[in-house]
């Protein structure tokens, strides 16, 4: 079982993400939850958060990189549903030993990440609080799958980064480690 | 009749306000004016007798709202403190008392019948200091309290336990079997009225919607009941009581209250001027050195007796002297038994009339007690600092006006989160539903002041005004502005037109009442045209807070009809524009996104 944890405030207005996530839906196994859609209102129902997440044995975080970061949605999501004595600290181990993919999709492309580029960093040099969060929580930390230049991203290059997507999850599909 | 009615009303309109203003206490004010219209004073009232007769259905009154406050649980609550101090007060004071008489040569049975009956401190005066002065809920109020109830209760059979003392106690009356029979006959109707037929009754009359078949039932069952105990030879208040306590539990007590409440005031006030009439000034003329001296030993052995109770129950020490001051006069029970006890051959007519008047002047003295206590307490705290705050019991922090389909969420919302609340609705119908879902409400017009009053608008935090109808709803802000300044307000309203009545009215917080379920709709036509649930959302609340900040600069020129107009067309077009600058803007960052101007 694949649990999504989608996080786009604008699904229809989105290119990569909508079709990503059309995707993905249609997986088998696939339990995907679309945050925005759940909650606008950021009611997140922790619980029925919880019970999903226990359910798969793969977490994926998906989600339009803002301001160098998640969402806000996602941020509230990692607040309320990773909590004391489920996801951590005393009797929290409901997340241990659970792959956890990082598949954050960003509007500039290559270039863009290197010193002398838009954002003066590599992707890499984002990618440690939501690492550290999965590890915290006791989650076996996959190579992230980043998706670059996801607004202007031709048809071709988008099939091919499905089609990766869909790879990297084929490994643990059907087995349960 | 009407003579008679102008002369007593007079006398207490002069008196009473007169007395409050001299610090003491709208009591001495009745019993002053009695005396000035008495046989004694101005002589405009003869026939004292029947009028004191007909007044002491003040008393039967006060007791059935005694009983009508005194839930079971809390009278269960209260136990040891009522029947452990309350007892040991009545023995110790009445037992002290009662050697006084003796020593003053009065037979045994005699003095123990008067050493009892002036044990007994005025649960009228007490009660009303301990209110004026915010003690009721303190530790000290709270044994007060419990002694004043025990001594309400015990005198009950007191007054039934004369006749017995009595050498001719059942001459020409029926045999003591066939009494005894109609007493137990007369208590069983009364449990059988108040907790079986009363509700559905009362449920009945409260549905007509005719407030004053509601106050003629409500006088109707507190006389029934007092008749039907007359009939079995004993005392109507005892019956009265019990017919509150049966009542306390029912959604209608804080009504029931609301409405007995000024013929229990005034009735009392009745009973004290034909007590100050009833004074034989004669007999002060004549015994002066007596009366002085059963007035003074009243007060000693009183005031002694109460300090060990105080202490016994462990009233804090800074509060002993208060306390005794507070219970250290003669009740208005005291003047019943000796009346009773005069016609049952127990007292001389001589010592019933000292006895009265020592009563009379012990109640007098309360005002001057408490004031000199106030200036020795003033003293002493002047010597030594320590000035041990008790804290008070706070009640219901919140009181929810109307538990319709709105008070009602926002009730159960503040019960589910564990807060308290006190609820009150003038439809029978949902009170009796509600009553059987184990909510806690009471019936009763919100709009009405005493009944806040007795809902604890005085010390609650907050009024929720959930009433729907539009005239109430603004009748009870004013009344709470009014009387309640502090207390703040969130409002229900109705429409635009309530919302701006009550902003003008200062209420701080209002809702109307449709408006948020009506921005959710919209949100959910956005969505099924395909509208991301989140733009939604963002659309629904960029359209609240324009809306409120446009019926917000509306409220100063309500009355301005032309004005409104305007401003209203004015907001609509600010808000189409507002959304059109939004809508370009977020289609430019959804389009160019972080790549800046390519």
């Amino acid at each position: 079982m694949i649990c999504v944890v989608h996080a786009h405030p604008y699904p229809s207005r989105s290119r990569t993400n909508r079709v990503l996530a059309d995707a993905l839906r249609a997986v088998d196994g696939v339990d995907f939850r679309a945050l925005y859609d759940l909650y606008p209102d950021f009611d997140i129902d922790a619980v029925a958060e919880q019970k999903a997440v226990e359910q798969a044995h793969v977490v994926v975080w998906m989600h339009p990189v803002f301001w160098y970061s998640v969402p806000a949605l996602m941020k509230h999501w990692f607040d309320k549903v990773l909590a004391y004595g489920w996801a951590y600290g005393e009797g929290g181990a409901a997340l241990h030993g659970k792959h956890c993919l990082w598949v954050p999709t960003t509007g500039g492309d290559e270039p863009d990440f290197t010193p002398t580029g838009l954002h003066a960093h590599p992707f890499a040099a984002y990618e440690p609080s939501v690492e550290q969060t999965a590890r915290f929580c006791g989650m076996r930390w996959e190579p992230p799958y980043v998706i670059h230049d996801a607004i202007a991203i031709d048809d071709g290059a988008l099939a091919r980064h499905v089609a990766g997507l869909m790879e990297r999850l084929a490994r643990w599909r059907g087995s349960r480690s | 009749m009407m003579r008679d009615a102008l002369v007593y009303l007079a006398a207490a309109v002069v008196c009473v306000p007169l007395a409050k203003r001299l610090g003491l206490g709208s009591i001495l004010g009745y019993l002053l004016a009695g005396v000035a219209i008495g046989p004694w004073g101005l002589r405009l009232v003869e026939d004292v007798e029947s009028i004191m007769h007909f007044s002491e259905f003040g008393v039967v009154l006060m007791l059935f709202v005694i009983g009508l406050e005194l839930e079971p649980q809390r009278l269960w609550g209260m136990r040891g403190a009522v029947f452990g101090g309350g007892t040991f007060q009545l023995g110790l004071s009445g037992a002290a008392l009662a050697v006084g008489g003796v020593a003053l040569g009065m037979p045994v049975t005699a003095a123990i019948v008067a050493g009892l009956a002036l044990a007994l401190s005025s649960t009228a005066i007490a009660m009303q200091t301990m209110a004026e002065r915010n003690l009721v809920p303190t530790p000290m109020g709270r044994s007060a309290f419990a002694v004043l109830l025990l001594q309400d209760i015990a005198a009950i059979p007191l007054l039934a336990a004369i006749p017995l003392l009595a050498a001719h106690a059942w001459t020409g009356g029926s045999p003591p079997w066939q009494q005894a029979g109609k007493v137990l006959a007369a208590v069983i109707a009364v449990l059988v009225i108040g907790r079986y037929l009363t509700r559905p009754v009362l449920r009945m009359v409260a549905g007509s919607n005719i407030r004053e078949v509601f106050t003629a039932f409500a006088l109707l069952l507190v006389i029934g009941i007092a008749q039907l105990m007359s009939l079995a030879g004993i005392s109507m208040a005892l019956g009265a009581f019990l017919a509150g306590v049966l009542l306390a539990g029912s959604e209608y007590r804080h009504a029931l209250e609301t409405d007995i409440e000024p013929f229990k005031g005034l009735l009392l006030g009745l009973f004290f001027i034909s007590v100050g009439m009833g004074i034989d000034f004669g007999l002060l003329e004549h015994t002066p050195a007596v009366i002085v001296l059963i007035f003074a030993g009243l007060i000693v052995l009183k005031v002694v007796t109460l300090w060990v109770v105080a202490t016994v129950m462990g009233v804090g020490s800074a509060q002993r002297w208060l306390f005794a001051a507070l219970l250290a006069q003669g009740g208005e029970f005291a003047f019943v038994v000796f009346g009773v006890a005069e016609t049952a051959g127990v007292l001389d007519a001589q010592r019933a009339g000292q006895l009265t008047i020592a009563v009379a002047l012990s109640m007098a003295a309360t005002p001057l007690m408490l004031l000199l206590h106030d200036k020795l307490a003033a003293w002493r705290a002047g010597r030594s600092q320590r000035p041990d705050d008790e804290i008070r019991e706070s009640g219901n922090p919140v009181i929810i006006a109307g538990f319709g389909r709105f008070g009602q969420i926002v009730a159960r919302m503040l019960f589910a989160s564990g807060m308290r609340a006190i609820v009150l609705d003038h439809d029978t119908e949902q009170v009796e539903l509600l009553r059987r879902f184990g909510y806690k409400v009471f019936y009763g017009d919100a709009t009405r002041l005493d009944l806040l009053r007795a809902a604890g608008a005085a010390e609650a935090c907050l009024l929720v005004n959930a009433i729907d109808d539009v005239a109430d709803s603004l009748a009870l802000t004013d009344r709470v502005r009014e009387h309640f300044p502090k207390l703040p307000i969130i409002a229900r309203a109705r429409n635009v037109t309530h919302y701006v009545e009550l902003k003008t009215r200062g209420v701080d917080v209002v809702e109307r009442e449709t408006f948020e379920s009506a921005l959710r709709t919209g949100r959910h036509v956005l969505e099924n045209l395909g509208v991301d649930r989140f733009r939604a959302r963002e659309i629904a609340d960029a359209f609240r807070r324009h809306n409120l900040a446009t019926l917000e600069a509306l409220v100063p020129h309500f009355r301005d009809e032309a004005r409104v107009l305007s401003e209203a067309k004015a907001g609509r077009e600010e808000l189409r524009e507002f959304f059109a600058r939004d809508r370009a803007q977020f289609e430019t960052e959804q389009r160019k996104g972080w790549k800046g101007g390519s």
